[in-house]
């Protein structure tokens, strides 16, 4: 069986974290946000472009651990071109895996993770629950602004 | 080379395995020591016979308590080179740093008369710290320079990690504190403590000294180094947390408005106002951490069983040894010294294309405890141009054994994360 570290660096994070998929500044975001990692100082900056509440354009730029920056990379590509609800509902998804100490969710719901599924075992390291969510967090605080504009 | 010590079976921590029967390396003694057994007995028979809050009631297990109090104070101030008055009780240094910056800020805003003079701040007077300082040695700074219209200054570091001393002309006639750092909880730099002092007290200056991580692990006497105030942590030095203290030369505490305020520190009190004790009770409010200042004498007494110079040669040997080990994996940068001149075994890296967090995760997977993060010192992270990094530490307890897993730890950090050449 694999060791609770190989359960937490699955091979799609590896990739992710090398892949960087939607790495990138936007021109004219019509939202952003940029957060913090107090315990070690890693950002990252989340920008999006919307029409009608769907996310047109979404890139993201940052410093991280392989896990905050694999996490960007897959929320790139399973949100980019999707609606508002669609992302809330997978970010609250992620985050109710983030919160399982490292249990699948039900088989549905580990089906809609799709690759977001590969972090399950980050949710058995405390310290690290934060690294996968910081790019999330940004995401989410990048929509609300988006829907002020 | 001498032997080196080998006390670990005194630390029961030491004895367990982490992370499914993995052997427990702890190389993150600069964060918090482990406690060896005589400290723990000494809490534990404290708190079965004699305890009782100190200063306070005439009851037997009360004289008792007060006794193994100041008896405890007594030890420490043998220990730094103090006298038993100049030792005030703290929390943590953290506290004892906040303690001296806000003795400015009250005689600033007019508290403790005419004799706090020394402490009043004008606008413009400059405070100097340096930019290998923890967090606790420069936000308390930061915050009574913003308070008062003082000027924050530094002196940089060097590209390895020490204290530039070329620019120790930062410390002028306008310095009225300079606040440093014995030894770099990131670099190990270990700092030169007598031109600072110099250049400070030519200047009028009052000195204050970090030595959080130096008194641990050095012999120190602040007589002979000439200081005004110093600060440390009894959990750095194998005592318990929640103890630590402030060394102040005698006549400048004489002349300190308190900063907590409260019981125990009080001589008269009307509806109106309150007179305060002498130091050291005047700084401490409040009902005492007397279990935990025990537990730091015995903790004291265990340290100088084994000498501290015979310590720091052990730690010497430890630090050749990580440095030798580190060398031998081109993909590992030290932020730091790397010969082991004046420095102590706290050795930060960086590893080429690896996260600090992915290095301490994959590290902890083998049973290695290091540090990941910025260590509480952002700018000193900045001064190399990185965020964060992974730190090992060693201390009385570490053996050669310990830097070789760590090194082979390494190893497998390369391999895990295909990085390697
Ligand atoms: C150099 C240095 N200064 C200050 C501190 C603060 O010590 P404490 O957190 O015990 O107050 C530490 C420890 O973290 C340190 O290493």
């Amino acid at each position: 069986m694999a060791s609770a570290m190989e359960q937490l660096y699955q091979q799609v994070i590896l990739d992710h974290s090398r892949l960087r998929s939607g790495e990138r500044s936007l021109e004219h975001p019509h939202g952003e946000s940029f957060q913090v990692n107090p315990t070690c100082g890693d950002e990252c900056r989340v920008q999006v472009r919307v029409t009608e509440r769907r996310l047109t354009e979404l890139g993201w730029t940052g410093k991280g651990c392989s896990i905050s920056q694999a996490s960007l990379s897959v929320m790139h590509e399973m949100l980019e071109g999707e609606s508002f609800d669609d992302a809330e509902e997978l970010g609250e998804l992620f985050r109710e895996l983030m919160r399982s100490r490292g249990a699948e969710l039900e088989p549905a719901d580990q089906q809609q993770l799709e690759d977001l599924s590969a972090f399950t075992g980050v949710a058995k390291y405390p310290a690290r629950i934060k690294c996968a969510l910081l790019g999330w967090m940004a995401l989410r605080d990048a929509m609300l602004q988006a829907q002020h504009d | 080379m001498s032997e080196l010590l080998d006390v670990s079976g005194d630390f029961p921590l030491l004895g367990r395995t982490v992370r499914e029967g993995k052997r427990l390396v702890y190389l993150d003694t600069g964060a918090t020591a482990q406690k060896p057994t005589a400290v723990l007995d000494a809490e534990r028979g404290f708190n079965e016979r004699h305890n009782a809050a100190v200063h306070r009631g005439a009851h037997q297990v009360a004289e008792e308590a007060t006794e193994a109090y100041e008896s405890a104070r007594a030890a420490l101030a043998q220990f730094v080179g103090a006298d038993f008055g100049e030792i005030v009780w703290t929390k943590n240094a953290t506290e004892a740093l906040n303690l001296v910056a806000y003795a400015f800020l009250n005689a600033t805003l007019g508290l403790g008369g005419a004799e706090a003079n020394g402490f009043r701040l004008r606008e413009g007077d400059e405070i100097v710290v340096t930019e290998l300082e923890h967090h606790a040695n420069l936000v308390p700074w930061q915050q009574l320079a913003a308070k008062t219209g003082a000027v924050l200054r530094w002196i940089p570091a060097t590209a390895d990690g020490r204290l530039d001393t070329e620019q120790l002309d930062v410390i002028g006639e306008k310095t009225r504190i300079v606040a440093f750092t014995h030894a770099s909880n990131v670099t190990g730099a270990i700092t030169d403590v007598a031109p600072i002092v110099e250049r400070a007290k030519r200047n009028g200056a009052m000195t204050v000294l970090d030595a959080c991580q130096s008194a641990a692990h050095l012999p120190v006497d602040f007589h002979a180094l000439g200081l005004d105030f110093a600060a440390f942590s009894g959990h750095k030095m194998l005592g318990p947390t929640g103890v630590g203290a402030l060394y102040g030369r005698a006549a400048l505490l004489e002349q300190m408005p308190p900063f907590i305020t409260g019981g125990s520190m009080v001589e008269i009190v009307t509806m109106e106002e309150t007179t305060f004790l002498p130091p050291p009770q005047r700084f401490e409010a409040g009902t005492q951490m007397v279990a935990q200042t025990v537990g730091l004498h015995a903790a004291l007494d265990y340290l100088s069983d084994i000498g501290m110079e015979r310590l720091a040669a052990h730690e010497d040997q430890l630090t050749a040894l990580l440095l030798e080990g580190i060398a031998s994996v081109p993909q590992v940068r030290v932020l730091g010294p790397t010969d082991t001149r004046d420095r102590l075994a706290v050795v930060a890296f960086e590893v080429d294309g690896v996260h600090p967090h992915d290095v301490g995760q994959v590290l902890d997977d083998q049973g290695l405890a290091v540090r990941v993060g910025h260590h509480c010192a952002q700018p000193t992270h900045r001064s190399f141009g990185v965020h964060a990094s992974t730190r090992a530490s060693a201390g009385v307890y570490t053996g050669a054994a310990d830097v070789e897993a760590f090194i082979a730890g390494l190893h497998r950090v390369i391999d895990f994360f295909g990085v390697g050449a």
